[in-house]
């Protein structure tokens, strides 16, 4: 099958390409230089006047595993006013903030996204994680292991292993779980909560393992660089949501000493103490911070006002958060000496005070940030939004009256205390292609996605141009994902099955001699029941599995 | 046996000890059992045929070496082919207004499945265990509740309290597996645990004992009087003012040492089963439970342990969350997932003749026979499934992690175990019957 994709306005950051008119060939699933002479284009879609990028990829989504589907289950009233019917090709279903896998798909498609990446898939819970995951049409997806809680880990650590025997475990995890990256959620303080521990700082030491978070970032950091695995590790740092967290925050990219890592959901750690209330915005020193350390990224984790949902791993933070329900219950666990999670219903409101100025905070987060490639587009689906507030996001960065006016609907106290207003910035299509895009599939290590150079994959999305960013971003023209056509002016016409994204780093497989005498005498499952194979993935026709390339395992850096 | 018999049975046994020699199997999971302990160890014979070497384990050791069946499709109790038989299905649906996939007992393929044909089908689907299941299922959706897992109980509980049971009535295992396990992580001597059994009667206590001989403690009381025993507890341990000296033949004194034991507890658990609870509206009293977990966090560590998941039941209701937003008792019949868990319970369906096809799906207890009814009913099931009055169409299928791959979820919803084809089968899977009963449907 040939497609030929004429005449687009084509913004590909990935290859400087900022709105160039050009075609676009792609060949079975794959895009191409240009078919040779002889060769029968079988589909000719004109996009004169269209804009065209590659397919959207959201870096980090809650949309698959234990404490997804416990938001699910426990929101009927969530799902009472959105169900779905069947379409000529969609089946039904339904769900707003915790939407159902099948609606997670579709509506992902619909709006140009052809990646999702689960963030917090806890080890014990991936096999959950990625059968939920495969029944995602038509979306790429992968996971992030969660460790740095887990028993095993902190094991190692206090027993001060060295560097190597830490870097096999990382490896082991990321085989053992079907995973692309690794995650670290409130260092060591899911643990510390199962102590009775309350709170914990970035030096402050868990009761039983006497360890830091300090120390497990710094080998987790140091363990994802030496195993070569392209996406940093993603951090959800200490102090989630507290007030005066922003020190914690700046702390913590002074802690990894260098190495690559993403803070993800930042907005939720730029809290100062600032005003009457002792709530303030730390935008401004957290956007310089990233500015200056060029070994930091980080995704905003940007609220818009309405029902949602929070699902966490943090059950330190969720807990001391669920007095905040709405409505007013939670769900809570502690799993598996591996780690825990947290589900908090919450409405956010324009009119709360707290509410008002994070909606604030975030947005000056994208915009005083400088480097489009090191910030990145996110709700934390659901937590700060359902994903499907991505384009009202998008307009509010690319249209600054637009921001303006919404900003004059904020709680008043909310408004004296932020600076949004003053800052003039717009982003431009070049700049949302980049965090979207290029950034995204960089950032996540996926090197055929995110681009629309040759050897791509066909995922590409066909926009026509609206000064109504939010209009224009809701309702693609066409979506392509692997050279199929998906969707059409904004509706699924074909389902497909994505792809998973894995990374397989090399290890020294001897470690799980240790390993198994750990499962033997402290788990209540067989380790070779633990890992999950690319088969169970690949059965029951749910798409493939891809194995990303990494850079390969570098000496010991020290 | 004919000719063509003959072959395919040879050809069958040639498959099976190619694929499957005799050998020695380990890291096993019983799959209907709902803590899903992997450590069994059978032997395979040559001919497929399996038995449990270790350990002791009598619901496992039924279930694998339960003799290997001749079973065949039957039509009104006359063997079919399979061909017909999906023919017949598929025409009793085809017919129907509002057909209900009940039993649901299968695994997370099987549960796809099971989705895939209720969407196109506007059915209706619910479990054999939900009467025990929705109780947690309300509670979760009503005020959410602080809960942990086996491996966290196996390593750090000090004090177990468990309501109205004795669990091993349901999970044989439990105490030998996550209690008096030798060696845990956060708890020197696991023979210093403390467990109390509060409410119920009769209980078999004996497991509680330690293996030093520490004795439990044993309050009881009358099953259907656990609401208040619970609802005073609750109260005492909230520092709420309680005007008796006794309640449900329990002292006051008995019930404020027990909270002071609570309070003191580094990591209480307390556990219960929701087919033990077996009172009017006991999601109320579960309640309670999760409210002096909630009161007891405020200074400690506690948190709730509810045990379920035989017969695939947290499998069926995780799968079909995540497929349509709700767990069983949810409907397609309005053209999209609409969950009314009163209104879609099987027993008032068929009471009250609001279903006119009953699909039994029952992979893995032969005993468990679809509910007496006279709507038209198909059996998608176990092969050694026998029954009294022979339903419409029965259909024999593999049985999932003995002979067909699969997942499966454990009791606490954290871990699902991959399910293995420990032996060769003509039977097809769940998963195949449904699909071609779907296909059919569509292409009609």
């Amino acid at each position: 099958m040939l497609i030929k994709l004429t005449g687009g306005r084509v913004y590909d950051p990935a290859h400087q390409i900022d709105g160039k008119v050009m075609d676009i060939f792609v060949r079975d699933g794959r895009i191409i230089d240009r078919p040779g002479n002889n060769e029968t284009i079988d589909q000719e879609y004109d996009l004169r006047g269209k804009v065209v990028m590659a397919g959207a990829i959201d870096m980090h989504t809650h949309i698959g595993g234990g404490k997804v589907n416990i938001a699910r289950l426990m929101l009927p009233e969530d799902h009472r006013n959105s169900a779905t019917t069947h379409t000529d090709a969609c089946r039904a279903g339904c769900g707003h903030a915790a939407p159902s896998t099948l609606n997670t798909g579709y509506r992902y498609a619909e709006m140009g996204y052809t990646a999702g990446f689960e963030p917090a898939l806890s080890p014990v819970n991936a096999r959950q994680s990625h059968l939920e995951m495969c029944d995602i049409p038509i979306l790429d997806k992968g996971g992030y292991a969660m460790i740095g809680s887990d028993d095993y880990f902190l094991r190692l650590l206090a027993a001060k292993k060295d560097q190597n025997a830490i870097n096999d475990y990382v490896a082991w995890i990321l085989h053992a779980t079907q995973a692309i990256g690794i995650k670290v959620v409130n260092p060591g303080g899911i643990n510390a909560f199962k102590f009775n521990q309350r709170a914990l700082d970035l030096d402050e030491q868990n009761i039983h393992y006497q360890v830091t978070p300090r120390e497990i970032l710094q080998s987790l950091t140091r363990a994802v660089y030496e195993l070569g695995i392209a996406h940093p590790l993603h951090v959800h740092g200490n102090n989630l949501g507290v007030p005066g967290n922003v020190e914690t925050t700046l702390k913590t990219m002074g802690a990894v000493e260098g190495y690559p890592v993403h803070l993800t959901h930042i907005q939720f750690h730029s809290y100062g103490t600032e005003g009457d209330r002792k709530f303030s915005s730390g935008a401004a020193a957290v956007a310089e911070a990233l500015n200056k350390h060029k070994n930091v990224s980080a995704d905003v984790g940007q609220i818009l006002f309405g029902q949602t949902v929070t699902a966490s791993g943090d059950t330190m933070r969720q807990y001391a958060n669920s007095g905040h329900a709405s409505p007013n219950k939670s769900v809570l666990m502690d799993i598996e000496c591996d780690s825990g999670c947290g589900v908090v219903p919450f409405k956010y409101k324009d009119q709360n005070f707290v509410n008002a100025l994070q909606w604030a905070i975030g947005l000056e987060i994208f915009l005083l940030t400088e480097d489009p490639w090191r910030i990145f587009l996110t709700t934390d689906h659901p937590n700060g939004a359902p994903f499907t507030s991505y384009p009202h996001l998008i307009r509010l960065l690319m249209d600054k009256s637009f921001r303006n006016d919404m900003f004059t609907k904020l709680n008043l106290d909310a408004q004296a205390m932020s600076t949004l207003t003053s800052i003039d910035r717009e982003y431009s299509l070049y700049e949302i292609a980049i965090m979207t895009r290029a950034g995204a599939a960089k950032l996540v290590g996926l090197h055929d996605r995110g681009h629309l150079g040759v050897g791509g994959a066909g995922d590409i999305t066909v926009y026509t141009d609206n000064p109504d960013r939010e209009a224009m971003f809701a309702k693609p023209d066409y979506v392509f994902k692997d050279g199929e056509l998906v969707v059409r002016d904004g509706q699924v016409v074909k389902v497909t099955w994505g792809s998973t994204h894995t990374v397989k780093p090399d290890f020294d497989r001897s470690i799980e001699k240790d390993l198994k005498q750990y499962f033997d005498r402290y788990h209540t499952m067989n380790m070779e029941n633990y890992k999950v194979s690319a088969a169970e993935l690949e059965d029951d026709g749910r798409g493939k599995v891809i194995v990303q390339e990494s850079k390969g395992r570098r000496e010991k850096t020290a | 046996m004919d000719l063509k018999e003959l072959t395919s049975f040879r050809m069958e046994n040639m498959t099976q000890s190619t694929h499957f020699p005799a050998a020695t199997l380990e890291a096993v999971a019983y799959p209907a059992d709902g803590l899903l302990s992997d450590d069994l160890k059978l032997n395979r014979d040559a001919d497929g045929n399996l038995s449990l070497e270790s350990p002791p384990c009598p619901k496992s050791k039924t279930f694998f070496g339960r003799p290997r069946t001749n079973a065949a499709p039957a039509i009104d109790g006359q063997p079919s082919t399979l061909e017909a038989a999906i023919e017949k299905a598929t025409a009793l649906f085809r017919h129907a207004k509002h057909p209900l996939l009940g039993g649901l007992a299968t695994d997370v393929y099987g549960m796809r499945a099971v989705m895939n044909l209720a969407e196109s089908a506007g059915a209706t689907i619910d479990h054999m265990n939900s009467k025990s299941s929705m109780k947690n299922i309300l509670v979760m959706q009503n005020s959410g509740w602080y809960i942990t897992t086996l491996s966290e109980v196996k390593n750090r509980v000090d004090l177990l309290l468990v309501i109205g049971t004795d669990i091993v009535s349901y999970f044989p295992r439990f105490f030998e597996r996550v209690i008096w396990n030798k060696e845990a992580m956060f708890t020197e001597n696991t023979a210093e645990r403390e467990i109390v059994y509060l409410g119920g009667r009769d209980l078999n206590t004996t497991p509680g004992v330690s293996p030093t001989g520490k004795q439990p403690d044993v309050l009881p009381c009358d099953l259907d009087r656990v609401p208040e025993v619970l609802a005073a507890l609750r109260a005492i341990v909230a520092g709420k003012p309680l005007k008796t000296d006794n309640v449900a033949g329990i002292s006051r004194e008995a019930l404020e040492k027990l909270a002071e034991r609570l309070k003191a507890a580094k990591y209480s658990v307390i556990a219960w089963t929701g087919s033990a609870l077996d009172f009017p509206h006991a999601e109320l009293s579960i309640q309670n439970i999760v409210g002096i977990v909630q009161e007891l966090n405020k200074t400690t560590r506690s948190a709730g342990l509810p045990l379920s998941g035989n017969d695939g039941d947290v499998t069926a209701y995780n799968v079909s969350t995540w497929i349509s937003g709700y767990p069983f008792r949810n409907s397609y019949r309005r053209g999209y997932p609409d969950y009314d868990p009163y209104h879609y319970d099987t027993s008032r369906l068929l009471a009250e003749g609001e279903t006119d096809v009953l699909v039994w799906i029952n992979s893995f207890n032969p005993e468990r026979l679809p509910p007496k009814s006279n709507v038209p009913t198909i059996v998608i099931g176990h092969p050694a499934m026998q029954f009294e009055q022979a339903p419409d169409v029965f259909i024999p299928i593999a049985i999932p992690g003995l002979e067909a791959n699969g997942a499966q979820f454990r009791s606490d919803s954290s871990v699902t175990l991959p399910l293995r084809k420990l032996r060769e089968t003509s039977l097809p899977t769940l998963s195949d019957v449904l699909s071609s009963i779907e296909s059919a449907l569509k292409a009609a």
